[in-house]
């Protein structure tokens, strides 16, 4: 069974935890075009790599950032959303 | 072993028929190169040499002839999708497939079975009746049963699902089949040789050289090919080949795993799906049972596949079959699916001339390989998409024209 290291409370299996994709950061919804923000809404970094990606340990509804070898499934930290970075 | 067979079997004058020529080198420039020798790569490649006269072609295959999902799929043939793009598409699709086996001389195993996708709530049979309608309409065979009729086809099936998810009735397809899906490929991959495609394995794609917006060649590990259009036809492998050319789509990995038990005496006959409770099922021809889940739960560009799969999915399983709580299970596995956010394909002309996608086959591509093939092959050769796939252009992200194609969904295939 797979671990992932919740920032609150510590190692938990993955079945109890939700994933919810890259950390993307949102353009102005007021200042970006319609073509911005169709590809903001759709377009996905689809190509493995290390990524920084939303996960929520689903029991106690902590949200927080993974980095994750999306290639070779090893997760390299998790922590709290510091805001943007 | 007798020994005028021996001296049979080593007599140059009686080699052994190989199915594929062998291409010692590859040419310093084709008309089309073709990444990717699964099913849809190699039925382009095909359809290109039998109805365009197109022959200069190479397939290049990073590893072997079907071995990416053509090979670790479920094989489930439908048609009965929920928008008239996709039901158009598909029955057409399903109409080649019925071919298939004598086009290519090769026995595909093509069995038609029937295919129930079970509704165990008041809110899936009314989607079911919609599609039902959707499906009726474009003149495809497709009908709501009730659970007798579920009973009468699987008998051994346990009509409550455990007491806690009560088959309601079904949405039933009588065209839905099952097909042995490596000789799906080695059929198309034998056809377009005999015609003079190259086929190349062991050749991955490292780049893809793009000079002023257009195609001119491709590099490989074997060298560099000029070329002036490019087919990708990778499935999961899709986003990395887009990077090489600099192209955003919505599309996205996720590992979609599938199992198959010991072989034991035939007894069930159709195609059961419930999408609910995350199960779907068929019994070979060998007699093992093909099983399917949902996709997996997070993205990921590997094969692994998990205990926590095969544990979800024998509960349920057993949810409605409870007699096979004694049936081992064989083997496992999983592939890379190429999922998009409205669960349509995305087809077509890119904004890279030359460069043409075929691609977001997600959970659900296997059925659509001889549409894929014949509808790309059009597209090559006229520069325009063919009007089969006008909706699966990838514009329509960019537009909010996207297609809701719910009837594929994880578990529909
Ligand atoms: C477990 C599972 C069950 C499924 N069940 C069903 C089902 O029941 N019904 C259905 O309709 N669909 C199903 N699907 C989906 C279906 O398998 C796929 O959509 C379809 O097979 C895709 O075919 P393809 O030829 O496009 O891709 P593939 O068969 O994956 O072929 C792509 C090829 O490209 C090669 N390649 C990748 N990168 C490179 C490179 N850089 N250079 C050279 N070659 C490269 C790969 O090695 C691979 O052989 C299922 C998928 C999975 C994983």
């Amino acid at each position: 069974m797979k671990i992932l290291t919740c920032p609150l409370n510590g190692p938990r299996p993955v079945s109890e935890f939700f994933y919810w994709g890259e950390v993307r950061p949102m353009p102005n919804p007021n200042l970006a075009s319609d073509d911005e923000w169709a590809d903001y809404v759709f377009n996905r970094n689809g190509a493995p790599g290390v990524k920084k990606e939303w996960w929520c340990h689903t029991p106690s509804n902590t949200w927080f950032i993974a980095e994750r070898d999306t290639e070779k499934d090893v997760v390299l930290k998790t922590y709290f959303y510091q805001g943007e970075e | 072993m007798p020994w005028r067979l021996l001296r049979f079997a080593l007599n140059k004058k009686h080699p052994e028929p190989r199915m594929f020529t062998f291409h010692e080198k590859l040419k310093p420039s084709y008309d089309v190169v073709i990444i990717g020798a699964g099913g849809h790569g190699l039925a382009a490649a095909y359809y290109l040499a039998k109805e365009h006269g197109v022959t200069n072609v190479c397939v290049l295959e990073k590893g072997y002839i079907g071995g990416g999902n053509t090979g670790r799929n479920t094989t489930i043939i439908r048609s009965n999708y929920l928008t008239p793009e996709g039901v158009q598409f598909y029955d057409e699709s399903v109409k080649l497939w019925q071919d298939l086996s004598t086009d290519f001389d090769l026995n595909l195993f093509y069995a038609n079975r029937g295919h129930f996708t079970l509704a165990h709530t008041d809110s899936a049979l009314r989607t079911m009746r919609w599609r039902a309608e959707v499906n009726k309409h474009y003149g495809v065979n497709s009908e709501v049963v009730g659970p007798e009729v579920v009973k009468e086809a699987a008998p051994m099936i346990d009509l409550s699902c455990a007491g806690h998810a009560p088959i309601l009735g079904a949405l039933y397809h009588a065209p839905g089949s099952v097909a042995r899906h490596d000789a799906v490929a080695w059929g198309y991959g034998r056809g377009a040789d005999q015609r003079g495609v190259e086929i190349h394995q062991q050749t991955e794609v490292l780049g893809i050289d793009v000079q002023a917006g257009k195609v001119k060649g491709v590099k490989t590990s074997r060298g560099y090919i000029s070329t002036g259009k490019v087919l990708c036809a990778v499935a999961g492998s899709t986003p990395r080949i887009l990077k090489m050319v600099d192209v955003k789509t919505p599309i996205y990995i996720h590992p979609l795993q599938a199992m198959v038990s010991e072989p034991i005496k035939p007894w069930l006959d159709p195609i059961l799906v419930s999408g609910s409770l995350h199960v779907y099922i068929s019994q070979s021809a060998r007699g093992e049972l093909v099983m399917g889940a949902s996709l997996d739960p997070y993205e990921l560009h590997g094969t692994r596949s998990t205990l926590d799969f095969v544990e979800g999915l024998s509960t349920h399983m057993l949810e409605m079959f409870p007699f096979l709580s004694g049936v081992k299970v064989m083997r496992q596995w999983a592939g890379m699916a190429d999922m998009t956010p409205d669960f349509a394909p995305v087809m077509g002309k890119t904004p890279v001339e030359g460069f043409y996608l075929d691609s977001g086959w997600g959970t659900w591509g296997f059925k659509a390989t001889p549409v894929c093939g014949k509808t790309m092959a059009h597209t090559l050769v006229n520069d325009t998409p063919h009007p089969l796939i006008t909706g699966f252009s990838m514009d329509r992200f960019r537009n909010y024209a996207l297609t809701g194609e719910k009837g594929a969904a994880s578990v529909g295939h």
